[in-house]
């Protein structure tokens, strides 16, 4: 059975592929901008956890930097898949400037507690 | 001051005992005033480099005047001052009250015309005057100019408006405020009070009625109930308040109190009555001063002190003194007393009574009866010839009485009643039957013995071992050879390494006796054995040969130190090494937080760029690409700006971690939020019309 699932697992992540290769080029690059977001954060984390976590605020400051601005490019994604019924008649544009905008706040936010 | 705060407990304190203390009289000595006040006079009113003001120099002449001390360079430098004022036209009411003061004391100038001027300036003044300095200066001046040059007009346009403008300043309790928009009453104020209202009823006493006078009598009374005290009688004006600003002091607040005092019972009618008691009780407070070392306050003293003595109005207080409190039996000294006036001028015939003498430990039997002291009208002082026999070695309280000869006197001196004078008798206490003995412990047989001579060092040695006993024994007798307890008697024990021990040598009448029973003692010695030195130390205030004889040693033998016992005290090579510097304390407020190597920060700040750089990289191998940058100049330019606008923005956001604060980028952040705004509208709004062309199209 071992054999099989082995397979079936094979057999997913190339359907998941095929069915990825489908998505317009603007949200891979979102997806791509998500996955550098993490990333950082994810080094940031294994840092900490080297040499401690002094001074606090400066590694949540980072770490919620680069979540932040994950999630807020999720949102964007949300925005412009084209799949999305809920956001049909919302221009690309405008989710766009929503997004460049809140990551200036969101960023300012960061700098201040970065100390 | 340091005890300005505990003034107020001290004055609740002086009220508790004020009801207590009655008819308990005095039990201090003062000395009259005398040489050295004079020799202090001329030393303290000769300052250094600088000129007196004016004054300042009616201070120096008043006291030199009183003490009968000459100066004739202030005289003359204080004329030049005075007649500069008196000439000279804008003069305030302060500086010709002193101008005219000195003057009167140095009689600088006698010309009417210099003196009518004076007075119609004061007399201008006091129309104006709404204060009451203003008020004392101007009156004060009139009544100079009155006593200078009788002659020259000094009548007051309203004597009584102005008496009764004074009088309204004053409180319930007998102080006077300075001024009618002044809420503050001062006691010092009453005294100028009082001396500018005797003022004006000299200068118009017809028109002041009697009833006006006694108003102010009455205000007098309440002021001296107000009066402070100490335990000894002696009686004293202070401020209720004394954190105010015109804060003067005791001496210069009752120096003021007697003076107007004084000059108020000079011209009133009827009597003001002040107890004997209360004005010597005033005296014993300037005089226990002694000598002050501030010019002001020798001449507050000295002022205050004349016009006790020349008042014939109230009583003149006669104050005893004493040239000596510590009489010795072995000299045969004698007992001397002085009977004097505050300035030292003889007092009237008295006879001098020493009621009784009492031990200071028995202070109600009076050790002898009572006698009277004979006058020495050569010397000028009371004596008695011997001590009486039953007087012996000690502390004792003599009371005297004074008792005045002539019945007149009686109500116009103040003598104090009783008066307790603490007195030190001293004399040779004998020490005789010295003996030192080691004992047997159990049958308490003598085993050594050794005779002492405690009037020199001995040098006797003796052995003990653990077992027996050392007796120390000798009596001790006065002059009168009655038993006598010094204040210290004591055998101390100095073993070789430095480790001392100090008994007590207790006594029975005159047998003193100390038993050291070794056996008992062994662990107080630290079970040392060895030779220790022997010292016998007797000692009293009132002993003439006190003694610290070392009288020879002894050989010890203790046995070995159990385990436990306790070991002796390390002696400091240097007794004064506890007053060295010790050792700095290092305060750490917070250990500093661990930080990682740099290397480490280092690496990993490299490792966080490696996901933007797999951004980049994949971003290429998506193949992106800015076809989409519009062409046309207009929005080409738009859509630059916006990413120089958004670039900015982020560059503001570095500049702000490095050295901005939030405010300046708060506000540069609105700047440039606005402009960016606006052109991300264009640009994007643009972007928008193009791909609903191409959507439509």
């Amino acid at each position: 059975m071992a054999r099989s699932t082995g397979e079936d697992a094979q057999a997913l992540i190339r359907s998941l592929r095929s069915a990825y290769a489908a998505t317009p080029k603007n949200l891979k690059i979102i997806d791509l901008y998500v996955a550098f977001a993490v990333s950082t954060a994810l080094i940031q984390v294994v840092y900490m956890a080297l040499v401690g976590s002094f001074p606090f605020n400066s590694f949540l400051s980072g770490v919620l930097s680069c979540v932040g601005t994950a999630v807020l490019a999720v949102c964007l994604r949300i925005q412009l898949n084209k799949d999305n019924k809920e956001f049909k008649d919302l221009a690309p544009e405008r989710a766009f400037a929503d997004f460049v905008l809140c990551n200036l706040v969101l960023h300012l936010v960061i700098m201040n507690f970065l100390g | 001051m340091a005890d300005r705060r505990g003034m107020p407990v001290y004055f609740l304190a002086i009220i508790a005992t004020l009801s207590i203390c009655n008819a308990v009289a005095s039990s201090s000595v003062v000395h009259p005033v005398s040489d050295p006040h004079r020799s202090a006079a001329v030393e303290l009113f000769t300052p250094a480099g600088r000129s007196l003001s004016l004054e300042e120099t009616y201070e120096a002449l008043r006291t030199f005047e009183v003490l009968g001390v000459g100066k004739a360079k202030l005289r003359s430098d204080g004329c030049l001052s005075v007649l500069e004022v008196l000439k000279s036209a804008p003069s305030s009411p302060k500086d010709l009250y002193y101008a005219l003061k000195v003057n009167g004391l140095s009689k600088c100038t006698s010309e009417r015309a210099v003196f009518e001027i004076a007075a119609s300036r004061l007399k201008a003044a006091l129309s104006d005057a709404s204060s009451l300095l203003d008020y004392h200066y101007t009156v004060g001046g009139l009544v100079l100019i009155k006593d200078q040059s009788p002659d020259v007009d000094v009548a007051l346009s309203d004597a009584k408006g102005t008496f009764q403008s004074i009088k309204a300043l004053s409180q319930s309790d007998g102080r006077w405020r300075y001024g009618s928009n002044n809420p503050e009453s001062s006691t010092y104020a009453a005294g100028v009070a009082l001396e500018t209202l005797a003022g004006i009823i000299k200068l118009e006493d017809s028109e002041i009625s009697p009833s006006m006078i006694s108003a102010v009598g009455n205000d007098i009374k309440k002021l001296f109930d107000s009066i402070e005290k100490y335990d000894d009688g002696t009686f004293y004006f202070d401020e209720k308040v004394v954190e105010s600003l015109e804060y003067r002091g005791p001496l210069a607040t009752s120096s003021a109190v007697v003076v107007g005092l004084s000059s108020f019972a000079s011209v009133a009618s009827e009597k003001i009555d002040i107890p004997g008691e209360v004005l010597l009780g005033l005296a014993k407070f300037f005089l226990a001063i002694g000598v002050p070392g501030d010019s002001k306050d020798l001449f507050y003293q000295i002022n205050a002190l004349a016009c006790l003595e020349n008042n014939r109005r109230v009583s003149v207080p006669l104050i005893l003194s004493l040239p000596a409190t510590v009489l010795s039996l072995t000299k045969k000294d004698q007992l001397k007393v002085r009977v004097t006036t505050v300035l030292g001028a003889n007092s009237p015939p008295l006879k001098l009574k020493l009621r009784q003498v009492l031990k200071s430990d028995a202070a109600d039997v009076s050790v002898i009866d009572s006698q009277e002291l004979t006058h020495d009208s050569e010397g000028g002082f009371y004596y008695l010839d011997v001590l009486p026999d039953n007087i012996d070695v000690g502390k004792y309280k003599f009371v005297f009485q004074i008792l005045l000869e002539d019945p007149e006197h009686k109500k116009s001196y103040a003598t104090g009643g009783r008066i307790h004078v603490p007195i030190y008798v001293s004399g040779v206490v004998n020490v005789e039957n010295a003996v030192i003995a080691v004992l047997d412990s159990d049958l308490g047989t003598v085993d050594t013995q050794k005779n002492l001579d405690l009037v020199k060092r001995n040098d006797i040695s003796l052995s003990a071992n653990h077992l027996q006993k050392l007796r120390l024994s000798f009596q001790l007798s006065t002059p009168r050879g009655l038993a006598y307890t010094p204040h210290q008697a004591f055998l101390r024990l100095k073993h070789e390494t430095k480790v001392e021990h100090i008994f007590v040598v207790g006594n029975t009448g005159k047998q003193f006796e100390l038993v050291l029973d070794f056996l008992r003692l062994v662990e107080k010695f630290y079970y040392l054995s060895g030779r220790y030195e022997l010292e016998v130390a007797v000692g009293d205030s009132v002993m003439e040969n006190s003694f610290l004889w070392p009288i020879g040693h002894i050989e010890l033998d203790i046995p070995e130190a159990p385990e436990k016992a306790p070991r002796p005290p390390p002696v400091a090579a240097d007794p004064y090494s506890r007053f060295e510097v010790k050792a700095e304390i290092q305060h750490i407020f917070r250990a500093p937080e661990k930080r990682p190597p740099k290397e480490l920060s280092l690496a990993f700040l490299g490792l966080s760029f490696l996901p933007f750089i797999g951004f980049l990289g994949g971003l290429l191998s998506l193949g992106v690409n800015l076809k989409n940058f519009p062409s046309a100049p207009v929005p080409a330019t738009f859509a630059l700006l916006f990413q120089v606008g958004i670039g900015a923005v982020l560059g503001l956001y570095m500049l702000f971690w490095l050295k901005l604060d939030l405010f300046t980028t708060l506000k540069a952040v609105g700047l440039l939020g606005a402009f960016l705004l606006f052109v991300g509208h264009r640009i994007l709004s643009h972007l928008a019309a193009t791909s609903a062309k191409l959507k439509s199209a």
